[in-house]
Parts: C-alpha cells; structure tokens; sequence
C-alpha cells in the first residue's frame, strides 16, 4: 500500500474541493435544499416511496386488528421475518455511527462529505428496525411495560433477559444517534436560517439552529461535546450489535449459542451498513453532481472497509460451522448439516455467494473505481446479510432438539408487505431528507479548503 | 441613559486575519468581546485567551450518575421491589446488570453532553443583538467577525473604532443593543 493509500487519500480528497470558496461551499450544497426545484426523479422516487409506505401502515393496521397470526410465524419458528427485519435494519444503521464516529476520532478527514447522510440513514434505519420488535410483541399497546416505571401491579423488566438488554440498547442508541446528528446539523441550519428566501424556511430553520451565531466560545464548547459525543457513540455502536447478538447467543438453542457471535454480528452490521451508504451515495452523487464532495476516493475507501468486515463475517461462517463440528455435540452439529443440505440449503448457498463469494472481487482496483460496478456489489451485500439473518433465525429454530417438534417457516404476504413497506418507510424519509436538510455537512467541508488553515508563524501571544 | 450600542463589530475577509484581530484585541486587555466563523478555528480560542472548558466534567458527572443510577435501578427492581426465587440464585446477580449499566452511563452521559453545550452556550437564544447588523448573516457562509461589546470597561466608542479600524478590517459597523 503506498503512502497516498495509508492517509485514506486526503490528498486526492482535498483536490476535489480545491476550486471552491467559503461561499461557494455554501451555495452548491445548500442550493439543493433552498433553490433547486425538485426534478421528476425526485416527485416519481417519493410517490413509489410514500406508497409503500402507505402498505406498511395497511400491514401494521391490519397485523393490530388481526394478530400476529396474519405473518408465517409458529412454533417453532417464532422470529422468522421480523426479527431478521430488525437485525437487518438496526445492522445498517451501524456504518452511520462509525462513519461519524469512530472515523472522526482517527481523523479520518474523508468521512466529513458523507457522516450527514450516513447519520441520517442511521436514524432512518433504526425508526425502521424498531416496528419489528414492537408490532411481533402481539400487543403493541402495552410496549411501554418494558420500560421500567411504578405501576399498579408492581411488577419490574426482568433484567437478566437479554431481550430487555436490548430495549435499552436500542432506545439509548436511536436517542444518542438523533442528538449527534442533530448537534451536528445545528450550524447548518443557522446557514440555512440566515440563507433561505422564504418566510417559514427562515422560521423553521431559525427555531431549529436555536440562534446559533458561530461564536469562537461557542464553537469551543461545540467542538468539546462533538468529540466527546463521538467518543461516547463508539463503544455504544459496538455495545448495540453485541447485545443484538446476545439475544441469540444467552439462549440455549444450537447454532445461536457461541461466542463468536458478537464480533461477528457487529462485523456483520458494519459490512451491511457500508453497502447501504454505496447504495444511497453513488445515486445521490450523480443526481445532485457531488463528485467534487464525494469523489471516487470515498467510494474506494467504502468499498475497502466492506471487503475488510466482509472477511470478518467470512472468518465468522467458518468459525461458526468448526465449532459445531469440533463441540462433539450432535445437535450443535447438526445445524451446519441442516444449512448446508437441509430445506433452506439454498438461502444458505446464496448467502456464502452474496457475502463471501462475490464481494472478493472488490480486490480488483477497476471494480472499486467503478461507481456502477460498486452500487451492484452494495445491493448483493445488502441481500446477503438480509439472508444472513433469515438463515440465523430460521434455521436454527426449525429443527432444534426434538425431531417431533420440528417445523417449516414460510412468509406469507403480510411478512412480505411488511418487509417491503419498511424500505419505502426507509426512502420516503432520505427523500424528505435531501430536500429540506444539507445533505453534506457544509461547515465541517469549509474546515477542509485551503483558506480554512490559519497561519501561525505569528502566534506568540502567550 | 442616553442611547447606548451593544458593540462595536468588526468584519474580516479570512480566517488568519480574525484569529490576529483577536490575539490584538486580547493583548490590548479588552474582556468582553467574541469573534464569529463560519466554522471552528481552534487557534482563534487560544487568541482570546478564554477558559478551557468546563464541559468534560459535567460528561463525567453525567456519566457516572448513569452508571449509578442504572445499576441501582436494576438492583433496587431485582433484589428489593421484585425479587423472583429461581432455584436460589442470588438476586442481586449483577454480572446480566452489566449491559444495562452500560446503556444507561452512555444516555446519560450524551444528554449530559448535548444539554450541557447549549446551557454553556446560552442556547437556544431567540435574540441577539449582532443579527441586527445585516452583513452578519454572511457570518454562517464566508466571513468573519469580530465584535467589542459596550459592557467592557476599556469600551469608548471613538477609541474602541479606532482600534479595531488599525485591525484592518473589510468594514467596521455599530451593533444596535
């Protein structure tokens, strides 16, 4: 690897932005949200988006009217979709978080054009992976008794579930998620605030930015939260997909109980949540003509970390199915037998093709610089670790112990129209999000120009 | 009380300019002033001689009193409010309160730090007298100001211009209070 390669190409990075000014920063990323009309792309993306959406509403109206008995689920396979929906969803979240996060305390300098977006897809994902929980309780009403508060009947959470480990997971990562990327929005909207030509633009956006004025003693108590934030958002990021993961391996069930499981769920969540930054950058760039601001070089270096965490997952297939073998114990050895040649042998083939197979072709530099050849390797990704999940839960609870109480699992339309109507949920709101908030990060792309450097030979005041 | 400005706000064309306007304004021993950017320049906080800040220790105390607060909630709805008897296992089995505790340090500790930066901040702050200067508004897209407020006590309307002219600044304006 050369030197340009190690410093994750800041160089190359810095060039894109070379021509542009403070202002003309300003103009391009903002002009998106203030002046641009949206295009015919836009309206037709946000109408399929919203209608799906709508399915989704239509599905949880009638799964509350119904029951869960309107989805495949039964004994044994109690989880099936919804848990691999929301294992799916919360795992793609997790490259928001270390994109903003964990990039920024190694100073990686390239993540400042996509960490707005990819925080944002953070969110969005985690408001899509919290249904699944919630609705697949039956009783979506009484949600709240898993939180704990004095009631009538004096009863507690059990707090030695790991299905109440993960209420607080989940809860305190969407909460610190939407702080940080609002803190991190809040410059911006004083940009916009002080910007936009309307009336209700200069009042929303004024009443979000709070009256931020860019004081040097603001910015100082800024950068100290920021920092601090993002320091507290990196073990939360890992703690998050670990206590997912314990939810499979503190039980006794074969197949879900090693301990290989946490490092390699949180591989696993960091190489999906990659994939859905490609998908969501590489349109994005082209249709808003951000190739200065999200050059080839953020695209390799994406694509880099999703063939490293993909071997991770890799090593974790390998590991998973050694130990079966290697325990002795014919039930734990049994559940690699069943992927590989059981009922569902064929999820479990096109999950070693999408995740291990495919993606080693990301060792070629001319599939890594090329956007179109990346945005397909994304999408097989993104398959792959759905089918991950899927193969996890389904799997291992449909021939457990017992061979009489063995069964089948197959989605019916509601597991499907679910499925579906999150992702419209998904887009809908990254469609309302390019339009009303800056996608890039305006300040921190300033901090990057040339002119943003001060010069010091004069500093002598101490 | 006759008619009295707020300050007196000073307008530079690039960032090196500002962080020596304010070492300037510093080492002439004036106290209540601030300097705005478009984004944060960390020489400029050293330049103005400020206190380092106070927010790391409220993290902390956030932190720990999550971490407390967490663990104790869990004993507290174990051991004493609803104590379950599985085969004799002790109820305060702190090594499953373990992830909980960790949960509940990090909310707290985050909260702590975004609500702790706003109150420093004085934020949200509806009104403040420098908007009322409309070249301001280029303070959030390319410029930088620097501003002398009129409750410092070295502040002379005449002298205080002067000085801050001898920066050279692109303009010098009369902030309104």
């Amino acid at each position: 690897m050369s030197d340009r390669d190690a410093a994750g190409g800041s160089a190359e990075i810095k060039a894109g932005v070379e021509g542009y000014t403070f202002g003309s920063v300003t103009d391009k990323i903002s002009s998106v949200v203030l002046q641009r009309r949206a295009g015919l792309g836009w309206y037709s993306g946000f109408a399929l988006s919203f209608l799906l959406t709508m399915l989704l509403l239509v599905s949880i109206a009638y799964l509350v009217v119904k029951g869960i008995g309107i989805w495949g689920v039964n004994e044994p396979v109690g989880w099936a979709f919804a848990i691999t929906n929301f294992v799916w969803w919360i795992g793609i979240g997790h490259a928001g978080t270390l994109i903003s996060a964990i990039l920024l305390l190694l100073r990686q300098q390239w993540r400042t054009s996509i960490n707005r977006f990819a925080e944002a897809m953070t969110l969005f994902a985690v408001a899509c992976a919290g249904i699944f929980p919630v609705f697949h309780t039956g009783r979506p009403w009484l949600a709240y008794w898993l939180f704990p508060y004095p009631n009538q009947m004096g009863v507690w959470p059990q707090f030695r579930s790991p299905l109440i480990w993960d209420v607080f997971a989940v809860s305190t990562y969407a909460t610190v998620s939407l702080l940080f990327w609002f803190v991190g929005l809040v410059p911006d909207l004083a940009t916009l605030r002080d910007r936009s030509n309307s009336r209700v633009g200069r009042i929303v956006y004024g009443l979000l930015a709070m009256g931020w004025r860019g004081s040097a003693r603001h910015w100082h108590q800024y950068d100290t939260a920021y920092l601090l934030l993002a320091g507290l958002a990196t073990p939360l990021v890992v703690s998050v997909h670990t206590v997912v993961s314990f939810d499979f391996a503190i039980s006794i069930l074969p197949g879900w109980h090693t301990t290989i499981f946490p490092p390699y769920f949180v591989a696993g969540a960091i190489y999906s949540g990659f994939a859905m930054v490609l998908t969501l950058a590489i349109p994005i760039r082209a249709v808003y003509g951000l190739e200065d601001f999200i050059t080839s070089r953020h695209l390799q270096n994406m694509a880099k970390v999703m063939l490293c965490t993909g071997l991770v997952v890799a090593y974790g297939y390998m590991c998973e199915a050694f130990i079966a073998w290697y325990s002795g114990d014919v039930y734990e050895g049994f559940v690699p037998f069943n992927r590989f040649t059981g009922p569902y042998h064929h999820y479990y083939w096109a999950l070693l093709t999408c995740n291990v197979v495919l993606p080693q072709l990301l060792w070629i530099r001319r599939v890594r610089v090329s956007p179109a050849a990346l945005f397909v390797m994304s999408l097989i990704v993104n398959t792959g670790m759905w089918l991950e999940r899927y193969v996890i839960i389904v799997t291992s609870l449909h021939r457990d112990f017992l061979p009489s109480s063995w069964g089948m699992f197959a989605p019916t339309f509601w597991d499907l129209s679910t499925f579906v109507g999150t992702l419209g949920l998904f887009l809908a709101l990254f469609f309302l999000f390019l339009r009303f908030l800056p996608m890039i990060s305006i300040f921190e792309v300033r901090t990057m120009l040339p002119a943003a450097q001060v010069e010091t030979d004069w500093e002598d005041v101490d | 009380m006759a008619h009295r400005p707020y300050g007196l706000l000073a307008e530079f064309e690039d960032a090196t300019a500002l962080v020596q306007a304010a070492a300037r304004a510093h080492e002439a021993g004036y106290k209540r002033f601030d300097a705005y950017s478009p984004f944060p320049i960390e020489e400029l906080h050293h330049a103005m001689g400020s206190p380092r800040s106070r927010l790391p220790l409220i993290v902390l105390i956030g932190g720990i009193a999550g971490c407390l607060g967490g663990f104790f909630l869990q004993y507290w709805a174990a051991a004493i409010a609803y104590p379950i008897n599985v085969g004799g296992r002790p109820l305060n089995s702190w090594p499953a309160f373990i992830p909980v505790t960790f949960e509940c340090t990090i909310l707290v500790a985050a909260l702590s730090a975004v609500l702790g930066m706003l109150a420093l901040n004085g934020l949200p702050m509806p009104y403040h007298p420098v908007f009322n200067v409309d070249r301001f508004a280029l303070a959030s897209r390319s410029r930088f100001f620097l501003c002398i407020e009129a409750r410092d006590k070295k502040f002379d309307l005449e002298s205080t211009r002067e000085f801050l002219q001898s920066l050279g600044p692109r303009e010098v304006s009369v902030v309104e209070p």
